[in-house]
């Protein structure tokens, strides 16, 4: 046995992955005005692999479980599994970013430093035992993903997608903030595991304070609107569209998962004695969240918008399985945001090759016959929106089978019923475009160009995800419900 | 008992040839695309029997033999093995899935000789068969659905083949959207069954139910909750009333296709659920009444449907909805094994009758109109006798296979544990419309005198890659019901015996006997035999086809026609234009007139295409209005944040007041 | 200053966080309403002061630092976005922001 390192190397060890990832942003950032323009690919490369060194470390911080840094930051299966699908998800944005940005002539050091920086930003959420560093991550993953959205300077639609995201993003963590400081003013604490303590030792006959319930829902409108769920949904479609294809890609995945990780903290294990309380809140929103996704999704002509509003959609699915409010709930939820995350990914990588210099290409109509044009290309799109509409043998429909199986556990019928509508409303769409590809004209004006090798190695890691949590998903789900298991959760019902 | 352990050959054959054509098929010619599809599923034909050799070598005690291959997903308590089964049931599918589906594959390769996508057919044809198989040899639910899923992906794909034609597109479009309504409904069942059992294997689940008592007529317990459930998913795929509306369209597709998929295999999969999962039916009077109810008036609607359709593929369409209906009929009334032998024999007669169809077809160089058809009988005889003796098996003519299956649902609709005289009642007109539409299809087809133009289409007999098939299952059409005959004669039905032990096994108790009266009233053979000859689904079914005649060989009904007759001043042919006209103003026209302007320009159009249609708007209508709410303005939407911010802290905190 | 209870300088806090969102949804100058999220924040700020005085801890004091940074981080991006947009459009009016919709 290693004899166990003094307690500032146990903590650096507990963080390392947030660690490694600044270091590299850092090196990439000072390297950057020092490389020739033709060299700016390699500082791509370097960022991968400073994705793929922080994977490798989270498997480091792993041996090291516990809390670091005066309780601040949990290392626990949870964390460990939220570090692997948000770093996952940033290495294939990462890989898909290369050849657009050449594209696009914004091949520069800085983007790959945000993301990298955006990343380190999520793994401090996903491991926060305290919200005041929650808030930090929170803030170091938006203020990044506010530049990553406005990358594409000279195009208006980015500029207005970095606008909105940046204003209406900093209004809904003020709420975030607020919220913390009404748990603060009423516990004493912003330990999460301290909240626990102290609304569980209020004695049974006293009222939970209703200044800490007042901070809860503060917190859900900063939560809700990083994960984008209704009400709080509205900038999304916008600010997806606007974005550069992969950056949308980075956004519609990783913060995602790594937000909905802080929340289950957030309400399953602090304020799980207000369990009774927040179920509503969930519930409500799950239903407005599938529904605005999913119709709003319905009329899209424009690909990668129908793509946002359906990350919408799934964002309501995931609180389908958030309301079970039992472990198998918890467990579902993360191994939908995996499968999620890789489908999703996938998708937009697609719609980023796809969408040609400019970004012009991104009506269903520019999809036309692509089943005969690029067949493999158009297999891949394909499996990414079988999945995301949830059919047998991809991660997506064991992800929703999981879901509606927790919550049904859970008696919370009508929810799934609600939500087994909205599915079949989700067909319509995905559909749409699928039968775009192979049952369409081939549209003549547009001639494919070939797949970058980097690109298409995303895409069939992706891919190859998707089927493998279809075909084989008990492994994860075992992680998955370890993960569950390690919160220190109150018995919720 | 080398296949029997290895049931998953069986379902790697098709599944290889669908990917060998699929990746490399482009490039390859013609014959190693054949040699490919026909072979891997000529081996999945002979694994097949190979297994049901074995399996006739089990004993009572090790039947149904399950076999699981991995553990395919575990979460908590839920546990989904990979794992096969074959039993009676499964034996019986499985040989009617693979014999007909080679047989249909060898027709195709005639049949699409010329198309462009060739490799693309073949291989999802094959996919097509790896999941239909699956879905065949399910143990557990949730392999049965992703057969469920897979086979309607695939038939989605093959309707829309030719998907430069936008009707083809939209057709397929439609049947994957009909049939996930119904797939909602049956994954919910599913999920139900888990919550209700907590398993998902068949043994396990019948164990647990066979301890159950039977829900009475008046409490919708769980039971019978989840056979609604299941039945919705039935009513999709199946192709039954209110979701049939997807099947006509789905004639889009190649004729093999509809052959295969819309007419032996994939639509009967919910027949073969519904029978599958008897023990839970069997539990539940509601629902068992319910799935009576559907097929019977599926059974006369469409049949009504079918008599005025002029495409020839329609009226088979047409026809083979209401086909299922009799199979559900049979279900509803208890009778499982008399609807997996009609199952059985429909596969035989109407793949046949595709498949004359397909030849019809393609001699006439893809006219489907049988108005531009006609005397094409001496043109292309194997066509058409091998139509002509499907056509007498659909339409119950004794001797013929359709004769004992359809025989033995009415039987069981007359005097089964269940009967119910109305239910016979729509069987038994069904039946007389079954048979007048049917030979109004063959007379128009191939009797009377051509009304295409003789110069203009060369017609042509088929292949031999397209007769041979066509003569092996018009042999079928005709002794494959035979395993019943010996009945006639006071004998066994080998048929109902065979699978006896699978819906016995979880019968209930009281069941039991009930079902053993008809059998022992059977005593007397010369009688049966009467009885059985002159019946009147015999007797409606010989009235259908002397009506055909009398409407378009004797009489040719076409206004010019009638009008010549008039001007000969015959009084015979006067005298019997009189009778025609007091019989077409008494039966015919109302029929007519009910059958055009209610069933399918109303009811069929009106209501139920509507209604999809309608609900499809709503949807989209809403979808607008939601976009709406995305005003682009940032303004707004922080007012949705506040709004949202205000709303949840007041909600929680009424919770907080209220619930403590 | 033991005077003043706690109360009101939540309640002070509470009216400025107000004015901050119903500034940012009248306004139509996209610095103004940048302001305004400012003006949230440091509501914030003064209920982590509060509540810190409330509960006798250093711990809310110490939070307060950490707001102010991140919002000095955000300011600096947020100019940055906004410059750029005023270079693209010429114009600083939220309402004119609305190209992406629907």
């Amino acid at each position: 046995m290693i004899p166990l390192p003094a307690e500032q190397l146990l903590n650096l060890h507990r963080v390392a992955p947030e660690v490694v990832l600044c270091v590299f942003g850092i090196v990439i950032m000072v390297v950057d005005p020092f490389v020739q323009a033709a060299g700016r690919r390699a500082l791509g490369w370097l960022a991968f692999i400073g994705a793929l060194t922080a994977l490798a470390s989270v498997h480091l911080a792993a041996h090291f479980p516990g809390r670091a840094y005066s309780d601040l930051v949990n290392v626990d299966r949870f964390s460990i599994f939220v570090h692997v699908v948000v770093i996952g998800a940033a290495s294939l944005a990462i890989l898909g970013s290369l050849d657009y940005l050449e594209g696009e002539g914004l091949q520069r050091g800085e983007y790959y430093a945000l993301v990298l920086f955006a990343t380190a930003g999520m793994g401090i959420l996903a491991g926060a035992n305290e919200l005041v560093t929650a808030f930090i991550g929170l803030e170091m993953s938006s203020i990044s993903s506010y530049v990553l959205a406005g990358f594409r300077r000279r195009a208006l639609p980015s500029n207005e997608a970095s606008v909105k995201y940046f204003l209406l993003g900093s209004f809904a963590t003020a709420f975030f903030l607020y919220g913390i400081a009404m748990v603060y003013g009423a516990t004493g604490t912003t330990l999460i595991s301290g909240i626990q303590t102290f609304l569980v030792s209020l004695p049974p006959s006293q009222h939970l304070p209703a200044l800490a319930i007042l901070g809860l829902g503060l917190i859900f409108v900063g939560l809700g609107f990083k994960v984008v769920v209704a009400p709080f949904q509205a900038y999304a479609p916008d600010v997806y569209e606007g974005a550069p294809t992969p950056v949308t890609a980075l956004l519609a995945s990783a913060p995602k998962v790594a937000t909905f990780a802080l929340m289950l903290r957030v309400f399953y294990v602090s304020f799980g004695s207000a369990q009774h309380l927040w179920f509503w809140v969930i519930w409500i929103s799950a239903v407005l969240t599938m529904f605005i996704g999913n119709l709003g999704a319905l009329m899209q002509t424009n690909v990668k918008r129908m793509l946002g509003y359906s990350s919408i959609a799934h964002a309501g699915y995931i609180l389908v399985a958030f309301a079970a409010s039992t472990d198998l709930g918890i467990a579902a939820a993360l191994f939908y945001l995996s499968a999620y995350v890789l489908m999703k990914v996938g998708a937009f990588l697609v719609v980023t090759h796809l969408g040609q210099q400019g970004e012009r290409r991104l009506a269903v109509a520019d999809y036309a016959g692509l089943g005969m044009k690029q067949p493999v290309l158009a297999a891949c799109f394909s499996l990414f929106l079988f999945s995301l509409l949830g059919l047998p043998v991809t991660g997506g429909f064991l992800g929703k089978f999981f879901a509606f199986q927790s919550a049904l556990d859970a008696k919370i019928v009508w929810l799934v019923v609600i939500a087994g509508i909205n599915s079949v409303i989700g067909a319509y769409y995905y559909l749409r475009v699928i039968i775009a590809m192979y049952f369409w004209e081939p549209s003549q004006d547009y001639t494919p160009t070939p797949v970058a090798p980097a690109l298409s190695a995303a895409l069939l890691v992706a891919a190859a995800g998707t089927l493998y949590l279809g075909l084989l998903p008990t492994r994860v789900l075992v992680l998955a419900k370890a993960a569950a298991d390690s919160l220190s959760l109150l018995s919720l019902r | 008992m080398l296949l029997l352990e290895h049931l998953w050959i069986i379902l790697a054959l098709p599944l290889a040839g669908a990917a060998i054509n699929g990746l490399c098929g482009k490039r390859w010619p013609k014959s190693a695309v054949n040699s490919v599809a026909i072979g891997s599923v000529s081996l999945a034909f002979l694994a097949a029997a190979e297994t049901v050799r074995e399996f006739s070598h089990l004993a009572a005690a090790q039947i149904p033999y399950v076999k699981s291959y991995f553990t395919w997903i575990v979460a908590g308590p839920f546990k989904v093995d990979f794992a096969l089964q074959v039993d009676q049931l499964t034996v019986v599918m499985l040989l009617t899935v693979s014999f007909v589906g080679m047989l249909i594959h060898i027709y195709s390769t005639g049949y699409m000789a010329h198309e462009g996508g060739y490799y693309r057919f073949f291989s999802y044809l094959n996919l097509f068969k790896f999941f239909m198989l699956t879905l065949v040899l399910a143990a557990n639910l949730i392999v049965m659905f992703v057969g469920w899923e897979g086979v309607g992906l695939c038939s989605y794909l093959l309707i829309g083949f030719w998907f430069l034609k936008k009707s083809a597109a939209d057709a397929g479009k439609k049947a994957f959207i009909t049939t996930r309504i119904g797939d909602f409904g049956f994954t919910v069942g599913v999920l139900l069954v888990f919550w209700t059992f907590g398993s998902v294997n068949f043994g396990d689940i019948f164990k647990s139910v066979s301890g159950m008592p039977a829900e009475s007529m008046a409490q919708m317990g769980i039971l019978t909750v989840i056979c609604l459930l299941l039945f919705t998913g039935a009513v999709g795929k199946s192709a039954q009333l209110p979701l049939y509306v997807w099947l006509p369209d789905a004639m889009e597709g190649p004729t093999p296709v509809s052959a295969l998929i819309h007419a032996a295999t994939m639509v009967t999969a919910g027949v073969y659920m519904v029978a599958r999962m008897h023990p839970l039916f069997s539990r539940a009077p509601i629902a068992m009444l319910v799935v009576a109810i559907v097929g019977a008036l599926t059974a006369f609607y469409s049949a009504t449907i079918g008599l005025v359709q002029t495409d020839i593929k329609k009226v088979l369409a047409y026809s083979t909805v209401s086909q299922l209906g009799y199979m559900f009929l049979a279900c509803g009334v208890g009778a499982y094994g008399a609807g997996i032998f009609h199952l059985m024999t429909h596969a035989f007669f109407k793949g046949l009758l595709f498949l004359a169809a397909g030849s019809v077809i393609h001699a006439m160089g893809g006219e489907q109109d049988m108005r531009q058809m006609g005397g094409l009988r001496k043109k292309i005889p194997f066509t058409y006798w091998t139509m002509f003796i499907a056509t007498l098996a659909i339409a119950g003519i004794p001797g013929f296979a359709g004769f004992f299956s359809k025989d033995q649902i009415l039987e069981a609709v007359q005097s089964g544990p269940h009967a119910n005289p109305l239910l016979w009642l729509l069987g038994v007109v069904g039946a007389a419309l079954t048979s007048f539409y049917m030979f109004r299809l063959v007379f128009l087809t191939f009797f009377g005198a051509p009304r295409y133009d003789e110069h203009k289409v060369h017609v042509h007999e088929s292949p031999v890659n397209m007769t041979v098939p066509l003569m092996i299952l018009a042999f079928l059409s005709i002794f494959g019901g035979w395993f019943a005959a010996p009945k006639l004669v006071g004998g066994v039905d080998h048929f109902t015996k065979f699978l006896d032990p699978v819906f016995s096994s979880y019968a209930l108790p009281g069941a039991e006997v009930a079902a053993e009266v008809p059998a022992e009233a059977a005593a007397t053979p010369a009688t049966e035999l009467l009885h059985a000859l002159t019946g009147v689904p015999v007797i409606v079914g010989i009235l259908g086809l002397l009506l055909a005649w009398w409407f378009y060989i004797k009489n040719p009904e076409t206004p010019k026609r009638l009008a010549q007759k008039a001007r000969g001043l015959h009084a015979l042919l006067l005298n019997k234009y009189y009778v025609d006209e007091i019989y077409a103003a008494l039966i015919v026209r109302p029929l007519l007139w009910l059958s055009t302007n209610v069933f399918w320009h109303a009811v069929d159009e009106g209501v139920i295409d509507a209604a999809v249609n309608g609900t499809a708007s709503v949807a989209r209508a809403s979808g607008g209005q939601v976009r709406k709410l995305q005003s682009g303005n940032a303004r707004s939407y922080a007012a949705w944040i506040i709004i949202g911010a205000v709303g949840f802290t007041v909600l929680l905190l009424g919770l907080l007041g209220v619930v403590r | 200053m033991s005077m003043i209870p706690v109360s009101w300088y939540l309640v002070l806090s509470a009216i400025l966080f107000g004015l901050g969102v119903v500034a940012f949804v009248f306004k139509r100058n996209i610095i103004t309403i940048f302001m305004s999220i400012e003006l949230m924040l440091n509501a914030v700020n003064l209920a982590f002061v509060a509540f810190a005085r409330a509960h006798n801890q250093l711990d809310g004091l110490v939070f307060v630092f950490f707001v102010i940074v991140v919002a000095a981080a955000e300011a600096a991006v947020g100019l940055a976005i906004i410059i750029m947009l005023a270079q693209n459009r010429e114009s600083l009016n939220i309402e004119r922001v609305n190209l992406l919709k629907f």
